[in-house]
């Protein structure tokens, strides 16, 4: 592939009636009714295992649990159906699937914490989530309309981010919107706005961004008018965090910055630059934030407030439980992973999966979110504007970026900051955000693979195509007989 | 920007194989370093997840498990602990554990592979075995009079079956009840502090784990010694020791407290306990002698275990022959085990072999399939078996018509020896009295039961302290039940 490749010659964007071709590849919805059916049965039977493993018993109300997670799934399933035919069948159910598992290892350490039970509370933000899922399904026709709202994004995005400083920090951190009972972490939704942004600022300025400005040498600095404005929001953004110590949101924020930016002018400089400044940033912010180097000292040695006889720290706690869990784990619902206390059900969710399912299990989640994130860029390679691109793009970052410095914080790898593990951990804002993005994946794809008639770049005849665009669903069927 | 897609795509794809990459360091490379973590929890909470198996005398289980409900679910119960304390030891989630508890914790907790039937598959399924039972050779009945007899005074009993080397009884006094150490609460702290500060020191095992010097009791020894060396060769036949002995190379006099012992022959003294006599005899046997028959009883035996550690009881290697002739009557640096001096009793009740003495007979499941089986074993030839007979025979007089008649059993042929040990400065500490004894019953082959009770009776008036007096009507009590269990069966 060459950067100058357009999107006819991409995989999947195909003319030919070949196994890559739109029409052929494209509906598949039967497959996403089949995968959604073992991404539901899979939770349902962590939960009966969960009940057997602590009580010897199947849990009186498995059934009701699968009935609901399956009628959530339905009705999503039937939006997608409906509203985004082509779209990738394999997006839905791994949602599905993430969604389920943390609901059951949320179930299983309520067990752990009698007083206070995080599942069903869970179960209602997943309900939300998968609303608001159908809605942004439903009534968002076309990806390219959110270009226009890029500003307002931006702006709604800065508010968010800066609205928790008003409020009281929660456990040192200042992320948090507390309303009565209701509390809500904008910056989960302020994640997607400003990759909205990003999207909709670099499609429009991408050319001048990579190959206008001032030459010195080989290195070629982008016009600062249309660079500042980007490089500003970022500033801003990271600048919040670091008041904020929300020092996760932060290097998401980053690693998505440079990463669009990557993508979007093709030049590697950027990269560079962005991981000096990150190591930069890192230090300074290390060496001056006394919260920020206490999770670095815990990093380079997490066992030593055990040998200064304190006992264990969280991330000591943390490697406990992976190390308990081996190659295959303890089993569902027999584990210990309660003993890291204070966050287990939300940033630490990951060490119950580890601990209870095993190294296995670990790499199957870690699988499953490396297919969405795979499955979220094909959806922008698939695409040909360059705003849905980038879009899909930043998307699938925020997943991957995510995943890594959860994972990565929890395991040891890198210093941990508190983050939500998408879908699996305990938190609403978190749970409803990511079904947004999911929605917005569904509709990027659905684009992707359905490409819409009269646009050039040797898409298939407009006739082959029209029946799927009525949203026909026998006709569809007889449409997909019909190239073999 | 096909080309950059996919670049990044990778990037986040290369992101994620390294997670997976640590992931498994850390769950298989580090596992094992991590599950030893002296700070990790789960090692506790796996151990103290499930009942821990009993612990039976006599076919009854002295121990038992209360469900706490708490991280460290199942804590362990004791009935009659005070009283099995020296046996059992204690088993505590703060203080780990003791005696039988600690020697066969692997079998109580469940770990000891061979309580499965397919040990294999518990390994990869991480199942834990139910925890195994252990049982002691202990008979309730003589425990009990063992226990009751010292009645809170400071000392210590334990009986022998001769024949076969099985613990009895062995009890410490005064005792504890373990079951306060179990939890992990403020009140097992506050408890294990006041055990261990009390001026008593109930959590001292004084049948095995303190020695104290055996005074008058020791003179078997030296008697077998002397027999076997051939130094002796009439019990009856008159000795040429005079009284007061003096002390080869000093000044130093040793008076008698009995009367006669002037020359007198070997079964007298031992009889009445003569101190000049068995001095002379014992030095003049020698160094080689007496220090080789007393290493055959198992003193100066550092590895002596029953399972739990036993403290060596010593007898000096290099001593000057005042110094041996002191040591022979039981001063000086000799000291013993109450344990020990019971092997003295066992093996000239067994003429002259002495069986390795065991406390814990065999481990089985809780469903009662065998696990492990401790047997009889030889320990030592103590004496030859004409020595061994001999001095059964001075032993009965002792009880029949000597210093130790209150040890006498209708029905029963009792051999004994008194002792009254003086220690500390000058002597001046209160005495500890000594009797050793064994018994066999008219109907039986052999002797039923060895025993050495020790009285350290601070409250006495000095004067009254002595084997006869304080510690033979324990034996006496102890062996009267060991023979009635025994006919019983």
């Amino acid at each position: 592939m060459t950067a100058s490749a357009g999107p006819g010659t991409d995989p999947g964007t195909g003319t030919a009636a070949g196994p890559g071709a739109p029409v052929a590849a494209g509906r598949r919805r039967g497959v996403e009714l089949l995968l959604l059916t073992g991404a539901v049965l899979i939770p349902v039977y962590g939960y009966a295992s969960v009940g057997l493993a602590r009580g010897g018993a199947v849990p009186p109300d498995v059934l009701g649990y699968g009935a609901g997670l399956g009628t959530l799934a339905l009705l999503a399933h039937l939006a997608v159906r409906l509203r985004a035919p082509a779209a990738d069948p394999l997006i839905l159910p791994i949602a599905v699937l993430l969604n389920g598992l943390g609901l059951v290892l949320i179930y299983r350490l309520d067990l752990e914490t009698a007083e206070d039970a995080a599942a069903p509370a869970q179960l209602v933000w997943s309900t939300l989530g998968v609303g608001l899922f159908i809605v942004v399904v439903a009534l968002l026709p076309d990806h390219r309309l959110l270009a226009r709202y890029a500003y307002v994004s931006v702006v709604t995005a800065l508010a968010l981010m800066v609205a928790p400083v008003l409020f009281p920090p929660v456990n040192g951190a200042r992320i948090w919107i507390r309303v009565g009972d209701l509390s809500f972490q904008p910056g989960e939704f302020a994640k997607i706005l400003l990759a909205l942004f990003f999207a909709a600022y670099l499609a429009a300025n991408r050319r001048t961004l990579a190959f206008r400005g001032r030459g010195l040498r080989r290195f070629r600095l982008p016009p600062a008018r249309v660079l500042s404005p980007v490089v500003t929001v970022w500033l801003i953004s990271v600048g919040v965090l670091v008041l904020e110590r929300d020092l996760g949101s932060s290097l998401l924020f980053f690693g998505l910055f440079v990463l669009m930016l990557y993508v979007a002018t093709g030049r590697t400089g950027w990269i560079l630059a962005g991981l000096a400044l990150a190591a930069a940033g890192a230090y300074a912010v290390g060496t001056v934030e006394p919260h920020v180097h206490g999770r670095v000292d815990d990093w380079l040695d997490p066992f030593a407030s055990v040998r200064a006889g304190q006992g264990p720290g969280q991330l000591a706690q943390s490697l406990f439980s992976f190390g308990a869990g081996g190659l295959l784990g303890t089993g569902l619902g027999l584990g210990h992973s309660a003993l890291i206390g204070f966050a287990t059900k939300s940033d630490f969710i990951l060490a119950t999966a580890g601990e209870e399912l095993g190294l296995t299990g670990l790499t199957g989640i870690v699988l499953l979110y490396a297919l969405l994130v795979a499955r979220g860029f094909r959806a922008g390679l698939g695409l040909r504007d360059d705003f849905g691109r980038l879009l899909a793009v930043g998307l699938a970052s925020i997943v991957a970026l995510q995943v890594f410095v959860i994972t990565g914080g929890v395991t040891g790898l890198i210093p941990l900051t508190g983050m939500a593990m998408p879908f699996l951990a305990q938190g609403g804002s978190s749970t409803v955000a990511n079904w947004i993005i999911v929605a917005l994946l569904i509709r990027l794809s659905d684009a992707a693979r359905e490409p819409l008639p009269g646009e050039p770049g040797g898409d298939p005849p407009a006739e082959e195509r029209s029946p799927l665009l009525a949203g026909n669903l026998d006709e569809s069927r007889a449409d997909r007989r019909t190239p073999r | 920007m096909t080309r950059t897609i996919r670049r990044a795509a990778a990037l986040c794809l290369v992101l994620l194989a390294t997670l997976l990459v640590n992931a498994a360091r850390v769950q298989i490379v580090e596992s094992p370093a991590l599950d030893d973590n002296p700070a990790n929890r789960r090692g506790p909470i796996a151990r103290w997840a499930q009942p821990r198996g009993e612990i039976t005398a006599g076919g009854h289980t002295v121990t038992g498990s209360r469900d706490t409900r708490e991280q460290l679910r199942y804590e362990r119960t004791y009935t009659d602990g005070p009283m099995y304390a020296p046996v059992t030891g204690y088993a505590s989630q703060t203080y780990g554990t003791s005696l039988v508890e600690h020697a066969e914790d692997a079998a109580l907790s469940g770990a000891d592979p061979l309580l499965s039937a397919f040990p294999l598959w518990n390994d990869l399924s991480r199942s834990r075995r139910p925890g195994g039972r252990v049982h002691t050779t202990i008979e309730p009945a003589v425990q009990k009079a063992a226990f009751r007899g010292l009645a809170g005074r400071r000392g210590a009993v334990a009986a022998l079956q001769p024949s076969t080397g099985r613990v009895l009884a062995l009890v410490s006094s005064p005792s504890y009840d373990p079951g306060v150490l179990s939890g992990t609460g403020p009140a097992t702290v506050r408890a294990w502090t006041e055990l261990n500060a009390a001026d008593a020191e109930p959590m001292l095992n004084r049948a095995i784990r303190q020695t104290y010097p055996p005074g008058s009791a020791f003179k078997i020894v030296t008697a077998a010694a002397v027999l076997d060396a051939g130094l002796v060769r009439d019990v009856d036949a008159p000795t040429d020791t005079p009284d007061p002995y003096i002390l080869p190379g000093t000044r130093t006099r040793l008076p008698d407290a009995a009367e006669g012992c002037g020359g007198a022959s070997l079964a007298y003294a031992i009889q009445w306990s003569c101190n000049s006599v068995l001095a002379g005899l014992g030095a003049r046997a020698g160094l080689p002698a007496v220090l080789g028959t007393a290493e055959n009883f198992g003193f100066n035996d550092r590895s002596l275990r029953i399972p739990s550690p036993v403290a060596a009881s010593t007898f000096d290697r290099r001593m000057s022959v005042d110094q041996l002739a002191l040591s022979s009557i039981g001063q000086f640096n000799t000291t013993a085990t109450p344990l020990q001096m019971a092997m003295v009793s066992a093996a000239v009740a067994n003429g002259g072999t002495l069986k390795r003495p065991y406390l814990v007979d065999r481990v089985t499941t809780t469903a009662g399939r065998p696990v492990r089986r401790y047997h009889q074993s030889l320990y030592r030839r103590a004496m030859n078996p004409v020595t061994a007979q001999r001095l059964q025979r001075l032993m009965v007089r002792v009880v029949e018509d000597g210093t130790g008649r209150n040890a006498a059993i209708r029905g029963a042929r009792v051999g004994g020896k008194t002792g009254t040990a003086q220690h500390g400065p000058d002597n001046t500490g209160t005495p500890y009295a000594w009797f050793i004894a064994w018994a066999q019953a008219d109907d039986a082959v052999q002797p039923g039961v060895a025993v050495a009770v020790v009285v350290e009776d601070a409250e006495a008036v000095r004067g009254r302290i002595s084997g006869n007096g304080s510690a033979a009507p324990i034996a006496r009590a102890v062996m009267a039940a060991a023979l009635k269990t025994s006919r019983g069966r």
